[in-house]
């Protein structure tokens, strides 16, 4: 059975936004995506959703009564995972039309919860006593030992950012738009050396929410927008510590959760029109095109500073802006899969011409768990 | 006992050996008789062969540093030490763990990859972590 995204939109706007909850973020980008698939609540039997405030809250606060309910959370990576479980539910008949769904308060922390971790927890115990703060603190550890084993050198980490703002600047819905160079990011305090804040993700408010259900009931109802369809699919993860990760230059999770998506969708890497790597901070995009093969190890670095994936690249990635540029609720997985469905069906604010085949790759947990997605915008 | 606000971990039935053992000023990890190798964080069996057959050893608390940040927004009870190195380390055992470095001043130029290292202990409330100082000689 052929799945496809039927439905795909964020909410109206996306940054600072003080006046919504963080379950009126769910609720709206939920609307926003119904009314782009055409479809109405009755026509939704399965929700999906991750973090606060849950998917029983999620479906009752829109009316919608689930036969399959799908609240896997393993950070920002979680709606890579949900589009891929939704995909097997469909097929294995526990469903015909999925809701996924994303809301997070990141920046104004309206009915969010507190950030906290249980100090006998594991990571309570291993990690919290050394004075971590959250993703700046952990998920950029590996980058030291990945610039000494391959010698990516700080210039190379800071053009990452500095190529994303060039997609950025095409895109009104991009919270920073202005273009930057190396030496501004070089020049922006340290937050975590070796990272300078031009180098970590924003934090903003906003949500986004997909419509996944076959092809055929999405041709049988008719939906308002080209179907992308979904080729491929893979998931993992690795460890729920950095510091337990096999390889600190490397993701497992990256590694298996590609191969898997790109075997089952029988596609090589030159087939690639259109990269979406969830960048978190600057090193995450070097990671993803290493470890999902586009390039070979140690090139990653040299490949972004040559401009492979700028505007008019032969990699476009990262298209929106990303991450560091576009918007970081927290959970950013989902605005990854949003921008290559708007990519596919041609109606991107910084549109990649002739763009047919994408692929996501979204990190959760730092580099806890990945999932990876291969999408298109007609099926071969 | 000190006043530090920094958090404090709570040890589990599964983990209290070792910090039964940083009390005590040692390193404890735990070893597999059956695959011969060490592992962290504690668990009842040997996550990479199964085996039940475990046993806590101390370990010499030398290591190696593997990778770190220096942390310039500091956390809770952070306050006063200034930029602080957040660092994951190899013990010579081959396991890795997280700690801060410390006894020396934490710049780039001191921190070096793969410099030599050994753990030292700090107290909070009751329980004692286990933190890294450059070693005196490079072995």
């Amino acid at each position: 059975m052929n799945i496809v995204i039927a439905g795909a939109a964020e909410t109206d706007e996306i940054g600072k936004l003080p006046g919504h909850s963080t379950l009126q973020l769910h609720l709206e980008a939920a609307e926003n995506a119904l009314e782009d698939a055409g479809l109405a609540h009755h026509d939704i039997d399965g929700i999906a959703t991750v973090g606060t405030p849950g998917p029983v809250q999620v479906a009752h606060a829109l009316g919608v009564t689930p036969s399959w309910v799908d609240g896997t959370g393993v950070g920002g990576s979680s709606f890579l995972f949900h589009v891929r479980h939704a995909a097997a539910a469909i097929r294995a008949g526990l469903c015909h039309t999925v809701l996924i769904t994303h809301g997070e308060s990141g920046r104004s922390r309206v009915g969010a919860p507190p950030f906290s971790r249980a100090p006998d927890s594991i990571p309570g115990q291993f990690e919290a006593p050394y004075g971590v703060l959250g993703p700046t603190t952990t998920f950029t550890i590996p980058a030291l030992r990945y610039m000494k084993e391959t010698g990516l050198t700080h210039e190379q980490l800071a053009t990452v950012p500095v190529v994303q703002r060039r997609w950025a600047n095409r895109n009104p819905r991009a919270m920073h738009r202005d273009l930057i160079t190396v030496d501004d990011v070089l020049a922006s305090r340290l937050v975590a050396y070796p990272f300078h804040l031009l180098e970590c993700c924003l934090v903003t408010d906003g949500g986004g929410a997909l419509v996944v259900t076959s092809q055929d009931r999405a041709e049988a109802t008719g939906t308002a927008k080209p179907q992308v369809h979904l080729l491929g699919a893979g998931e993992s993860v690795e460890a729920p510590m950095i510091s337990q990760m096999e390889d600190l230059t490397t993701s497992k999770a990256f590694r298996l959760s590609s191969a898997a998506a790109f075997a089952e969708a029988g596609i090589e890497h030159a087939d690639v029109d259109h990269l979406m790597v969830y960048d978190a901070f600057a090193h995450v995009p070097i990671f993803g095109l290493e470890d999902m093969g586009f390039v070979n190890r140690g090139e990653a670095g040299g490949f972004i500073a040559e401009g492979n994936t700028l505007p008019g690249g032969r990699l476009p990635m990262n298209t929106n802006g990303g991450g560091l540029s576009y918007t970081h609720t927290g959970m950013y997985g989902i605005f990854a899969i949003l921008e290559a469905v708007r990519q596919l069906r041609g109606e991107a604010a910084a549109q990649v011409p002739d763009a047919e085949l994408s692929v996501v790759l979204g990190n959760g947990g730092m580099f806890a768990s990945a999932a990876t997605l291969v999408l298109a915008g007609r099926r071969p | 006992m000190t006043t530090s606000s920094k958090p404090v971990p709570k040890p589990t039935p599964e983990t209290r050996p070792f910090w039964e053992g940083t009390a005590a000023g040692e390193l404890r990890i735990q070893h597999c008789r059956a695959c011969r190798r060490h592992y962290f964080y504690p668990r009842h069996r040997c996550p990479r062969c199964g085996s039940g057959d475990v046993e806590w050893v101390t370990a010499s608390g030398r290591a190696k540093l593997y990778s770190y940040v220096i942390n310039h927004r500091p956390g809770r009870g952070f306050e006063d030490d200034g930029p602080y190195a957040i660092a994951v380390v190899e013990l010579e055992e081959g396991v890795r763990m997280m700690t801060n470095i410390v006894g020396t001043e934490i710049t780039p130029e001191n921190l070096v990859l793969d410099m030599p290292l050994h753990a030292t202990f700090e107290d909070r409330g009751d329980v004692s972590v286990p933190l890294f100082t450059p070693a005196e000689d490079a072995r």
